[in-house]
């Protein structure tokens, strides 16, 4: 074993694809590019390609630093790397920021070449399917036939899931971690109620509002801090801040005086200030829409006897927006069907959040998975 | 990994390909086994973190679910096999498991130490509890919650209406054929539904 590291100072790439994308939507995108990063040597065999699904706010960068600044670390560092759970000594590892996205794939900011003005609302609705599908042809680019395996928390979840769905024969293993196989009607509410934060903010101008100059920023910031209350435990905020007081005693005001409001107005402030509300909202579309037993009368079984991959299906015990239940729903599906699926319930307090810390016992779990895949060397 | 000689006397009940459950599976080694001499498509069932990892890293296919709540999400028979290997005198709630197996499984193997083999007795007699190859533990830090014997076992099954297709009793990996609830250390049997 060695000490883990980084993968060190990474570079994005871009592929333009120019073959046009069918959405489920019924839409089609004529045109459109992917910004993706890999780390690690694709080997001779091509066997030993690992794609990173990211989620709601996650991006192609998944690990390293641009320019050596730590500020910049990719927001899955801890688990890619050499000596880290899933090990770039031994994988070639992919991370590709989905369409609709707001950091340099095709999406709401970037130009609609039809009318060489930003895409704003006129962007396609997307769907996990559709990620899937432009994912699967950056892998047809990049010449990985098959993929040693897919992984990815929560909506990145989904996509591991509907890769083994919609190209079975082209995944060997699949992560499913802190997800679900669709969201429950609490979960699509607390979108709704997201989404509503932004479509009513004056300055959303019907998502043109890069015309207008201004950006919904008090809209996305509200969206922000619903979602960011469920991605916790109650216990961890209790933990984290509890009843505490800025000035000590109630000041009765309504500026920050407890400090889980203090938090939750600095994520949103924070999180208004980069990400793209066009984005957020055609995300959380994606996330509610998702459903592949739809098909099939709501049958998950059913839906899953398509796949073939070996299956990784990790929960969170203090997950309440993906709860371990819904985690077992999928496993359930799968020995059904009869696939090989190993399932752990990762005992954390940080909520649905667990998914991106380094919990010894889930690290340890991933890195015992991963060195199980066999690759040529 | 470890091995154990029930083991072998496991997997020749259990026939090519079939469908295994090992509720309280350990580190794998059995269900490792049941996959290189029967070929079989197994799972685990494990609660404890550092089991679970041991199976992972053993290849042996593991469920971290907690089987005192009993085996919900698993259809009605279907598994060939449901095992539990030496974890029944471990559970609170026996008679549901017994059940959830016979549910879940064709047919049932459970495997417990013989809380009645004579050096436990003897040690009762002096007034101590029994620590034994198969009683490792001391009263104080026993994971064991439940002391039965073999003849308890098979007044359960008679009450419970389950069947005992077959019962082997051990002592020092010994078969025992006179008077295993007396010299048997260990008991395996295969239990299908009456």
């Amino acid at each position: 074993m060695i000490q883990p590291q980084s993968v060190g100072i990474v570079v994005p790439q871009r592929a333009r694809f120019t073959e046009p994308l069918p959405l489920r939507s019924g839409g089609c995108l004529d045109a459109y590019e992917l910004v993706y990063e890999t780390y690690g040597q694709l080997n001779a065999a091509r066997d030993n390609a690992v794609l990173v699904c990211h989620a709601l706010s996650g991006s192609h960068h998944v690990a390293g630093t641009y320019d050596g600044d730590p500020a910049t670390t990719g927001w899955w560092d801890n688990l890619v790397g050499p000596g880290k759970p899933l090990d770039t000594r031994k994988f070639f590892v992919i991370g590709v920021n989905n369409l609709g996205g707001c950091y340099g794939s095709s999406g709401p900011i970037e130009i609609n070449p039809a009318s060489g003005k930003r895409w704003g609302a006129d962007f396609p609705f997307v769907t996990v399917e559709d990620w899937v599908h432009a994912q699967a042809r950056l892998m047809d680019r990049l010449g990985i036939e098959r993929l040693a395996a897919v992984i990815g928390g929560s909506l990145g979840g989904m996509q591991a899931l509907s890769w083994t769905l919609q190209y079975p024969e082209r995944v060997r293993h699949a992560a499913v971690i802190a997800s679900a196989p669709k969201l429950t009607a609490q979960n699509i509410a607390f979108n709704e109620v997201a989404r509503q934060a932004i479509l009513t903010d004056p300055e959303f101008h019907g998502g043109h509002y890069y015309e207008h100059g201004v950006v919904p920023a008090r809209g996305l910031k509200l969206a922000r801090m619903v979602g960011h209350i469920t991605y916790l435990s109650d216990d961890s905020m209790a933990e984290k801040f509890g009843r505490s007081l800025r000035h000590g005693k109630a000041v009765y005001s309504y500026e920050v005086e407890f400090e889980i409001e203090s938090y939750l107005r600095y994520q949103g402030d924070k999180f208004a200030g980069y990400f793209d509300a066009n984005t957020y909202l055609l995300t959380t579309k994606a996330l509610d829409y998702y459903d592949p037993a739809f098909e099939h009368g709501g049958n998950l079984p059913a839906a899953l006897a398509r796949a073939s991959a070996e299956f990784l299906v990790v929960s969170f015990t203090t997950d309440w927006r993906f709860a371990p239940a819904r985690s077992r729903e999928i496993v359930y599906a799968l020995l059904h069907n009869r696939r090989r699926v190993s399932y752990a319930e990762i005992d954390c307090a940080a909520g649905h959040d667990s998914f991106l810390l380094d919990e010894p016992q889930y690290h340890a779990v991933l890195g015992a998975w991963f060195d199980r895949i066999e690759v040529h060397a | 990994m470890s091995y154990r000689y029930d083991y072998e006397v496991i997997a020749q009940w259990i026939a090519p390909g079939e469908k295994v459950l090992d509720l309280g599976c350990g580190d794998g080694s059995l269900l490792r086994h049941l996959m290189e001499v029967r070929q079989v498509l197994g799972y685990g069932v494990e609660n404890d973190p550092d089991k679970l990892l041991a199976c992972v890293k053993n290849g042996v296919d593991v469920l971290q679910i907690d089987m005192e709540k009993g085996l919900a999400g698993f259809e009605d028979g279907f598994f060939d096999h449901v095992i539990m290997s030496l974890s029944l005198q471990a559970m609170h709630n026996t008679q549901g498991i017994l059940a959830e197996m016979l549910r879940v499984g064709r047919e049932a193997v459970v495997s417990f130490p013989n809380f009645g083999y004579w050096r436990h007795r003897q040690s009762i007699l002096n007034g101590r509890m029994p620590v034994s190859e198969s009683l490792p533990h001391q009263w104080f830090n026993t994971p064991n919650v439940r002391f039965f014997t073999i003849a308890d076992f098979d007044a359960l099954c008679e009450l419970n209406g389950i069947a005992v297709r077959e019962r082997l009793a051990f002592d020092e990996g010994q078969l025992i054929t006179e008077e295993p609830n007396f010299l048997a250390s260990v008991a395996v049997y295969r239990l299908g539904r009456a």
